[in-house]
């Protein structure tokens, strides 16, 4: 299950992210808005004319000695980014695809919402619910 | 000024192994000769030579003694896994090959004394290598060229004789003649050397493995790791980097299968830590970057969990980081030598983590070095000889292997001696020296925020350092990324050390505008952490002492606390200004004309909103906007109050010049435009508000263009998209997000209060004077003087427009190419309130097509504005478009006297020339006349006279004229001669009787002429009746000046029975005329060809009866027979 997880918009500014209250919240901060290089990095390297076919799921960012980053970037650039504990090795691929789309479709509920604002920050409680459901659970 | 550490790798295991190769009998201090040759040896040595590292030793020199060699491992027990001198000695000390230099010519004259000489000194060689399998050679240097092999048979019978003295084999003797290619005879010697110490390396190689046959696994385990890195390491030396490779990674899992216990583990991971070293350097080498990448995961994994003993647990960290940090040493290096890293796998990953470890190093160290130690004496980590003798152990038990410590209270002391060193550790000077090389990697890897995330780093590690000169610098550089990019959580962290390092400064400028955006919306802080600092801030404002930051080292604020008192008693200097460019703090702005253009005589609006974001209310003294090109207007745009200093403290919120926290407040500001401005952009530079006073301390916030920071543009997005944007707020609080910045505005011109009418009759017709009413009326209040106008083609067109467009205002003659296009400032005079003035104009268009004619009004007049007299220039543009026409088409044919289309015209023969005009004007036109001009080459028949004059023609109607011509003779046969011009004078009906005429011109067509020899006609009735005699006449006429023998038939008819002459030839003269009578009885009735009537000419055989014939009839109508029979008869006689 992820430690942290988090929603960038197109501009790069976070909409949401949420890490274990464990742990230090700005080391995660810290981590995530780093991952966004290699984001940037992989969405221009798909060319332009590539853009329709890309997919969506970006895999793994880049290996920290701790964490495994995932990257994973809606076709309106909205980016999601989930951070697994590098000891769990029980997460495969799979899961983390699973994962992230379960993240997208709550997103896409987000957005459906008459009253958000896209580019605010998510406050939806659904959304935090499902989130809760994907994060390592505090003991 | 870092010297090598206990953790950094010895150089020995970092370089690169090349064989040994000693030389002995060169004087290179005094001898020339063997300088030179000994320069030829060491000098250029490029990757084309072979890898060997020489050394010059004295014939005498003393190697390393060989100890006698073990004949049983039985009762052995190794001490420890590898010596600390081994390698050195290896690679510096034990030759694999000694080379004896001697200066022997083959026919030195006292040969057999220097032949012994030589065999002694090799001797000395011999004596001094006892034990090793080192070999020897000898170089004889000559100075004459040998001879080709086998000639010189006194050199080979001595070279046998010396190799027998010497006891050396005939591989091992050279020569090396001393003449000019000294390179290339050492090159070739040393390919020589490599083979021998290549040989030398294989049999230690042997010698190593030969061992392992005695060795037992449960009390040798070291010495199977011992002897595969030593057999790996000789490998390297012999060049075999494969195979080297291979017995390394042997070495290496076999190290892993040692028994580890805290006593050993510094060992092993030492000893773990070189051969992983070695095997990561040869996958480079042999261009596997994975391979080594896999080496050091799988490294770091099996050794991440041995930390050995608790109390040191700093060391494991710091041989962590030094692990990570020499793979990224060998990474980078090896990228240096072509290999090429990506984005997510380069050496700034691993400096990273080195970072990191050291990090957590200096941490460790802090927790366990804490308490107050002395070094305890004797000292434990003190050694007979300085150095340890194997890598990885404890000085205080060398040697020692069994699993507990052999002296508890040693070990203790041991332990602490270690913790008080490592108290002396530059940490952050580590830590910064790996982050900068990370910094460095991930710039060239285009990783932008990880770069300022490690500067962040840097900076914090320089606060902790107690530098806060270079924290600070680090960290204003960063600030500004993470601020476009928001990401306000990490910005407010790092404001959070910046501004701990102003305050432990004192530095007074930044500390405020820190403490102003730490204040503002942007920063995540809580409220009571915002009103702490906003407390702290006024203090500064009042040129007070401010409180310490919490999380200060408390002798470092102490510290502060009087650099600040310092800074108080200090005088002058305490006026700041602060640039605030995308910096958003504790008060937003927003300046916005109210308009993005304003008419001179509107007075320009500008309003002014500033918010307090801050926890308690905030007061100003001053606030003034500045506006580019006019410093004019700056006078206007101020706000300002006198207030003293113990004001800030309460401030009435009900004031002007205060601000409450969430309110937004508006300042309006009015000023009128000079005249001079009209067309130009009136732009805010900046906007200033000035909190604190001239006698406290005073802040000028300076905003650049009309404020606003990195996040409003944003949020005025969000704003303008969200629900809550509709209405629903009242004007007086304008929503803040709402309200969008406009920097600039444009002053244009008054708005006229005139009227320009035109009126006319379109479409213009080409060449007539076309008349343009304009009629100009004021409905000014005040007199509009100086009215002028401009009228024509408007400017801008094509320029074939202009060329072919006339305009004048005297519309009784016509124009003509000295005309303008455009007619510039005609004077109209004053128009007092209401008048009205009219003016025709006239346009002759000579081409056809569309035209835009412009209509320009000018004029000045003074108006009233905010009080103020101001004198405007108005304009009024009008422009039209208008399309030129053709008034009429003209068409013309010229036909035979029959009214037969005529393709060309003969010589003599009279014809005649139609012409229709076809009106093709809306309006009717009036034909006054119409005029024939010919060509000297057709003369008329009759004088022609206008048939059309004075006929009106209505759209579509056409007028025709027909004049008879006849072509005088022409000089050759046939030519094209020109017809002449047709002149048509015309004007519309509707314009005035002094209107001018405009003469069309139109040119006829040219004309084919063509001379005929022979000219026929027949004269015959317009129609025959059925069996009743038809006469026919046929009148021949010879035109040339010749005699004409003429030939004619009659060709038989089924219609017609005739009478005449079937075939005839005849003679005609010159200029006479022959006359053929024949009577045609017509059979049947209706359209009947004539019988064919031949004519051939003999001397002109090309002019056919072909052609003659077209001058007859062919056919005529023949009426079937009447009842009076006898009527007809007589008619048709």
């Amino acid at each position: 299950m992820a430690v942290c997880i988090a929603v960038i918009a197109k501009e790069n500014y976070p909409l949401y992210i949420r890490s274990v209250p464990t742990q230090n919240e700005l080391k995660f901060h810290y981590t995530v808005h780093t991952s966004l290089d290699v984001v940037e990095e992989k969405i221009s390297a798909v060319g332009k004319a590539m853009a329709d076919q890309r997919e969506l799921y970006l895999g793994l960012l880049y290996p920290t000695e701790d964490y495994k980053v995932y990257g994973y970037v809606t076709n309106s650039k909205v980016k999601f980014v989930i951070v697994v504990d590098s000891s769990n090795t029980s997460l495969r691929d799979n899961e983390i695809r699973s994962m992230f789309r379960k993240l997208h479709n709550s997103f896409t509920d987000v957005m459906c919402n008459p009253f958000y604002n896209p580019g605010d920050t998510i406050q939806s409680k659904a959304f935090d619910g499902m989130v809760s459901a994907m994060m390592v659970q505090a003991s | 000024m870092m010297s090598p550490t206990q953790w950094d790798l010895p150089p020995e295991l970092c370089c690169r192994p090349m064989a040994f190769v000693a030389l002995t009998g060169l004087d290179v201090t005094y001898n020339a000769i063997h300088r030179a040759i000994w320069d030829a040896f060491c000098a250029n040595r490029r990757a084309d030579r072979v890898p060997i590292s020489f050394k010059v030793l004295p014939g005498d020199h003393e190697y390393p003694k060989c100890r006698t060699k073990r004949t049983s491992y039985e009762w052995y027990i190794p001490k420890g896994i590898l010596k600390t001198g081994w390698m050195n000695k290896h690679l510096n000390l034990v030759p694999a090959l000694v080379v004896l230099f001697y200066e022997l010519d083959w026919d030195d004259p006292v040969w057999k004394e220097k032949q012994s000489e030589c065999a002694t000194k090799v001797e000395i060689v011999r004596t001094s290598l006892q034990g090793r399998n080192t070999k020897v050679a000898v170089v004889l240097i000559q100075k004459k060229t040998p001879l080709p092999p086998g000639e010189d048979l006194v050199a080979s019978e001595r070279a046998a004789s010396l190799c027998n003295a010497c006891d050396l084999s005939g591989k091992s003797l050279f020569v090396l003649p001393h003449t000019d290619h000294l390179v290339g005879y050492i090159i070739r010697l040393e390919n020589a050397f490599y083979e021998h110490a290549q040989t030398y390396y294989y049999t230690e190689i042997r010698r190593v493995k030969s061992h392992k046959e005695f060795l037992n696994k449960t009390t040798h385990q070291l010495l199977f790791v011992r002897h595969q890195f030593k057999i790996a390491f000789f490998s390297e030396l012999k060049q075999d980097t494969q195979n080297a490779l291979k017995y390394y990674r042997t070495a290496y899992s076999l190290v892993h299968e040692l028994r580890t216990h805290e006593t050993n583990m510094l060992e092993i991971k030492t000893m773990a830590g070189f051969t992983n070293y070695k095997i990561c350097r040869l996958c480079f080498q042999h261009n596997t970057p994975l391979d080594a990448i896999a080496q050091f995961r799988k490294h770091i994994d099996l050794c991440k969990k041995k930390i050995g003993s608790a109390e040191l647990a700093f060391e494991h960290t710091a041989w962590m980081s030094k692990q990570f940090q020499s793979f990224g040493d060998l990474f980078d290096e090896a990228i240096k030598l072509g290999l090429t890293a990506i984005q997510t796998q380069n050496p700034g990953f691993y400096y990273q983590q080195a970072a990191y470890y050291a990090q957590e190093r200096k941490q460790q160290a802090a927790h366990m070095c804490a308490h107050e130690v002395r070094y305890p004496t004797p000292d434990p980590l003190e050694t007979l000889s300085g150095a340890l003798d194997f890598y990885g152990q404890r000085a205080w038990r060398q040697g020692h292997q069994s699993i507990d410590p052999p002296d508890a209270e040693k070990e203790k002391v041991g332990i602490q001696a270690l913790q008080v060193k490592e108290k002396d550790v530059p940490h952050s000077e580590l830590i910064i020296a790996l982050l900068s090389n990370a910094v460095a990697q991930f710039k060239k890897y285009k990783c932008p925020r990880m770069k300022s995330h490690l500067m962040v780093q840097m900076g914090e590690e320089y606060y902790h350092a107690k530098d806060y000169t270079k924290a600070l610098k680090l960290l204003d550089y960063v600030m500004c990324d993470y601020r476009t990019e928001r990401w306000w959580s990490l910005l407010t962290s790092i404001l959070g050390t910046a501004l701990r390092c102003s305050y432990l400064m004192a530095h007074v400028k930044d500390y405020i505008t820190y403490s102003m955006e730490l204040i503002g919306r942007a920063s995540t802080l809580w409220e009571d952490q915002k009103s702490r600092i906003e407390k702290n801030l006024i203090k500064v404002l009042m040129n007070e002492v401010p409180e310490a930051e919490p999380d200060c080292d408390p002798a470092s604020a102490k510290a502060a606390q009087a650099l600040w008192s310092d800074r108080v008693s200090l005088a002058g200097s305490n006026r700041f200004t602060i640039e605030l460019l995308n910096v958003g703090i504790l008060l937003q702005c927003k300046a916005r004309f109210l308009s993005p253009s304003f008419h001179l005589d509107d007075p320009v609006q500008l309003h002014l909103y500033l918010k307090a974001d801050c926890p308690h209310p905030v007061r100003f003294s001053k606030l003034c906007v500045s506006l580019s090109n006019q410093v004019l207007y700056n006078q206007f745009c101020v706000v300002e109050e006198s207030c003293k200093s113990q004001d800030i403290l309460e401030p009435l919120s009900q004031e002007n010049m205060c601000l409450v926290p969430g309110k937004t407040r508006k300042y309006s500001f009015k000023f009128v435009a000079k005249t001079e401005d009209v067309g130009k952009k009136i732009e805010i530079t900046a906007v200033d508000l000035m909190l604190g006073t001239d006698n406290g301390r005073c802040v000028l916030l300076n905003w650049r263009g009309g404020g606003g920071d990195a996040a409003s543009s944003h949020e005025a997005i969000q704003a303008a998209r969200s629900f809550r944007s509709r209405g629903r707020v009242p004007e007086q609080h304008a929503q803040w997000d709402t309200v969008s910045i406009q920097a600039s505005t444009m002053i244009i011109s008054r708005v006229p209060k005139i009227s320009v009418q035109l009126s006319h009759k379109p479409p213009a017709l080409s060449n007539e004077m076309y008349c343009i009413c304009v009629s100009i009326q004021s409905n000014e209040k005040t007199v509009a003087k100086d009215v002028k106008l401009t009228a024509g083609l408007k400017p801008g067109q094509d320029a074939n427009l202009t060329q072919s467009t006339q305009v004048t205002l005297n519309g009784l003659e016509v124009c003509d190419e000295s005309h303008p296009a455009l007619l510039p400032d005609i004077a109209i005079g004053d128009l007092q309130p209401g008048e009205k003035v009219e003016k025709s104009l006239y346009v002759c268009c000579v081409t056809t097509g569309p035209r835009i004619f412009l209509f320009h009004v000018a004029y000045t007049m003074t108006t009233q504005a905010e009080g103020t007299d101001i004198t405007c220039k108005c304009h009024k543009d009008e422009t039209v478009t208008i399309e030129t026409v053709v008034p009429f088409d003209v068409a013309m044919k010229f036909v035979s006297t029959k009214f037969e289309h005529l393709e060309r015209v003969y010589v003599d023969v009279p014809f005649l020339l139609m012409t229709d005009i076809l009106s093709a004007s809306p309006w009717p036109l009036h034909l006054v006349s119409s005029q024939l001009l010919l060509a000297p080459t057709m003369v008329a028949l009759d004088e022609p006279q206008s048939q059309v004059e004075h006929v009106v023609l209505q759209t579509g109607e056409c007028a025709s004229e027909c004049f008879s011509l006849q072509c005088p003779p022409v000089l050759n046969g046939t030519s094209s001669v020109a017809s002449g011009q047709y002149l048509i004078s015309w004007k519309r009906c509707s314009s005035c009787a002094d209107a001018p005429v405009v003469t069309t011109v139109v040119t006829l067509s040219h004309v084919m002429v063509e001379t005929i020899p022979l000219y026929v006609h027949a004269e015959l009735p317009s129609f025959g009746r059925v069996r009743e005699s038809l006469p026919v006449r046929y009148h021949i006429q010879n035109r040339t000046g010749l005699v004409q023998d003429v030939e004619m038939s009659v060709e038989p008819s089924d219609a017609f029975m005739f009478s005449g002459l079937k075939q005839v030839r005849l003679r005609i003269l010159p200029g006479a005329e022959h006359e053929m009578l024949y009577n045609f009885y017509p059979l049947m009735a209706g359209y009947q060809n004539l019988p064919l009537l031949n004519i051939s000419l003999l001397r002109f055989p090309t002019v056919s009866g072909q052609l003659l014939r077209r001058f007859l009839p062919s056919r005529i109508f023949v009426k079937p027979q009447g009842r009076q029979a006898e009527d007809a008869s007589i008619a048709a006689a």
